[in-house]
């Protein structure tokens, strides 16, 4: 029973000394360990804070960055495709021009060809009549040098015409 | 606190020189107890607690006649070694600290011996009662150690009334764990106010995490927001257990005491933690006790005396758990070491053979306690913060009614 019976001596010593501890730890090691913990954890928060402020503020420049790149490759292209469209509009109207005036030579052409073809015809006929008429001329000249054969020759178709 | 591996080391030579020279002067002893049969040989597994223990069994005899013949006997009757007796000395307290015996001489501390009477305050050292066989200033130590008033004839005087207030062993060992608690946590606080806002170093750094973890495992969690105004009361107690459960574990002087095994010393921390958290009860909290919500009035007749043992039964659990835990470790401990000698007295080589066995369980179990040693001090001040945590609880549930 001696062991579960405190020992008013030893209450009394622990009470005091437990109580002297009790003041001067708190007062003096605990406050300003605590104090200094939480000060020091205070600061690594807004370290930590601070850090993650400069970060936010990156990706806010970086995004912003990669925008305006974005915007610059876009107006980039579109200027390529603008010049690409240009270039193709420009060779196809040339092209077409092109066709209407080789067109329209070639037409111009067959049409003179036609007119000299129809001179040269009409010359053609003109020449052939005359060298007939004078070929005519001499056959008949050369003919009716004779006279009794031009006699001959009248009474032959006089007989063949009947009066009506 | 910087304490380098050299430093460490330095300290622990003397330590074990002490230790090597203790054993080696037992071993002597026994030689000299025993030349006639040569039987005892076994104070070569010396360690502290080996040496402890001749003392305690050669202690009754000390101060009786030394003659060799006689001795040889003596020592041969007091070899029936009563482990009980043993370990409860150990356990309980003592007006002397005992720290080893080498051959012959008792090396003990005799401790101030103060006593409150009707004639006022006598204050003198233990050494007078000269360990039981003296009567000094009409008082003297009884059978378990403990001081009794002395009648003129020389009777022991059981209706005097005094009030024995000496520094005992108990008193001294927790004397010596606190200073050096406030020594060790004074200048860790001078560290932290040199180096503001830099990370702790050393020593600073292993009491940092256990002051985080009592803030934030168990303070935080168990009190509340309200936490901050009982920090500095659990962070003590918590300290004040943990130092005083390491010290008991250093087998020789300063620690060795059984201070947090001691019910005194948990009364009084369970009163302080029942102190506090009667003091910071709200009218939620006492409200709960005498007028419990939510039950019809007549109830109360039977509620109110449940309620109210309950209040109590807080603290007392917390003055039996911790007060059961370390004690309990310090006689399975003793006990293994007492294994040797109750084997050792039937025959020296079981003796020998089971000291082995002894040591290693005790390995083992130092171990353990180590652990119980943090254990008991981080539930002690668990409970105490839930106590403070119900204390000062907000109940919302008054708005319902």
């Amino acid at each position: 029973m001696e062991l579960v019976k405190p020992g008013l001596g030893l209450v009394f010593w622990m009470t005091l000394t437990f109580s002297i501890v009790l003041f001067i730890l708190s007062k003096f090691a605990w406050k300003p360990i605590l104090n200094s913990i939480r000060e020091r954890e205070d600061s690594i928060n807004n370290a930590l804070n601070a850090a993650e402020e400069a970060r936010k503020q990156m990706d806010a420049l970086k995004s912003d960055n990669e925008k305006l790149l974005n915007e610059a490759r876009q107006e980039r292209d579109n200027l390529l495709k603008e010049a690409r469209d240009m270039k193709e509009e420009i060779i196809s109207q040339a092209k077409k021009t092109a066709d209407d005036e080789a067109r329209r030579i070639v037409a111009s052409a067959n049409e003179s060809i036609q007119a000299a073809k129809l001179k040269a015809l009409n010359e053609l006929k003109t020449q052939v009549a005359e060298i007939s008429v004078d070929l005519a001329e001499k056959v008949l000249r050369k003919k009716m040098e004779d006279r009794s054969a031009q006699e001959a020759f009248v009474n032959e178709n006089l007989k063949s015409i009947s009066l009506k | 606190m910087k304490l380098s591996k050299n430093k460490i080391f330095r300290y622990l030579i003397p330590v074990f020189l002490v230790a090597v020279y203790a054993g080696y002067a037992s071993l002597k002893v026994y030689g000299q107890e025993t030349s006639a049969d040569s039987s005892h040989a076994h104070g070569g597994e010396a360690t502290e607690m080996v040496v402890e223990m001749d003392a305690q069994h050669a202690g009754a005899e000390n101060h009786e006649n030394h003659q060799e013949a006689n001795h040889a006997e003596n020592a041969h009757g007091e070899e029936k070694v009563d482990a009980g007796k043993l370990i409860m000395e150990h356990i309980a307290d003592a007006h002397d600290w005992h720290i080893a015996t080498l051959g012959h001489t008792h090396v003990t501390i005799p401790l101030p011996v103060i006593i409150k009477d009707d004639a006022g305050i006598k204050v003198f050292s233990s050494s007078r009662f000269e360990h039981g066989h003296a009567t000094y200033e009409g008082y003297k130590l009884g059978e378990k150690g403990q001081i009794v008033a002395v009648n003129a004839d020389g009777s022991e005087n059981h209706e005097a009334s005094f009030v024995d207030l000496s520094i005992t062993k108990n008193v001294a060992a927790m004397m010596i764990a606190v200073i050096l608690l406030c020594f060790i946590m004074l200048s860790i606080a001078g560290h932290y106010s040199k180096n503001r806002n830099k990370a702790p170093k050393g020593f600073a750094n292993l009491v940092e995490t256990l002051i985080l973890f009592i803030r934030d495992e168990v303070a935080k969690p168990s009190i509340g927001p309200k936490y901050e105004k009982f920090l500095p009361y659990l962070l003590t107690i918590f300290f004040f257990i943990f130092f005083n459960n390491l010290l008991g574990l250093v087998p020789f002087f300063p620690g060795g005491a059984n201070v947090t095994g001691n019910i005194a010393v948990t009364l009084v921390l369970a009163l302080f933690t029942f102190v506090i958290t009667s003091i910071n009860g709200n009218s939620s909290y006492w409200g709960h006790i005498f007028m419990p919500p939510g039950v019809p009035k007549v109830l109360w007749i039977l509620l109110i005396p449940i309620e109210i043992i309950g209040m109590l039964n807080k603290p007392i659990v917390l003055m039996i758990r911790l007060f059961a835990n370390i004690t309990a470790g310090h006689i399975i401990i003793l006990g293994f070491f007492s294994l040797i000698f109750i084997f050792g007295a039937m025959n020296q080589y079981l003796g020998l053979g089971v000291s082995v066995l002894s040591v290693a369980f005790t390995t083992f179990m130092s171990f353990l306690e180590l652990l119980v040693a943090f254990l008991q001090a981080y539930v002690f001040t668990l409970l105490s913060s839930l106590y403070f945590g119900s204390a000062v609880e907000e109940h919302h549930h008054e708005e319902h009614h």
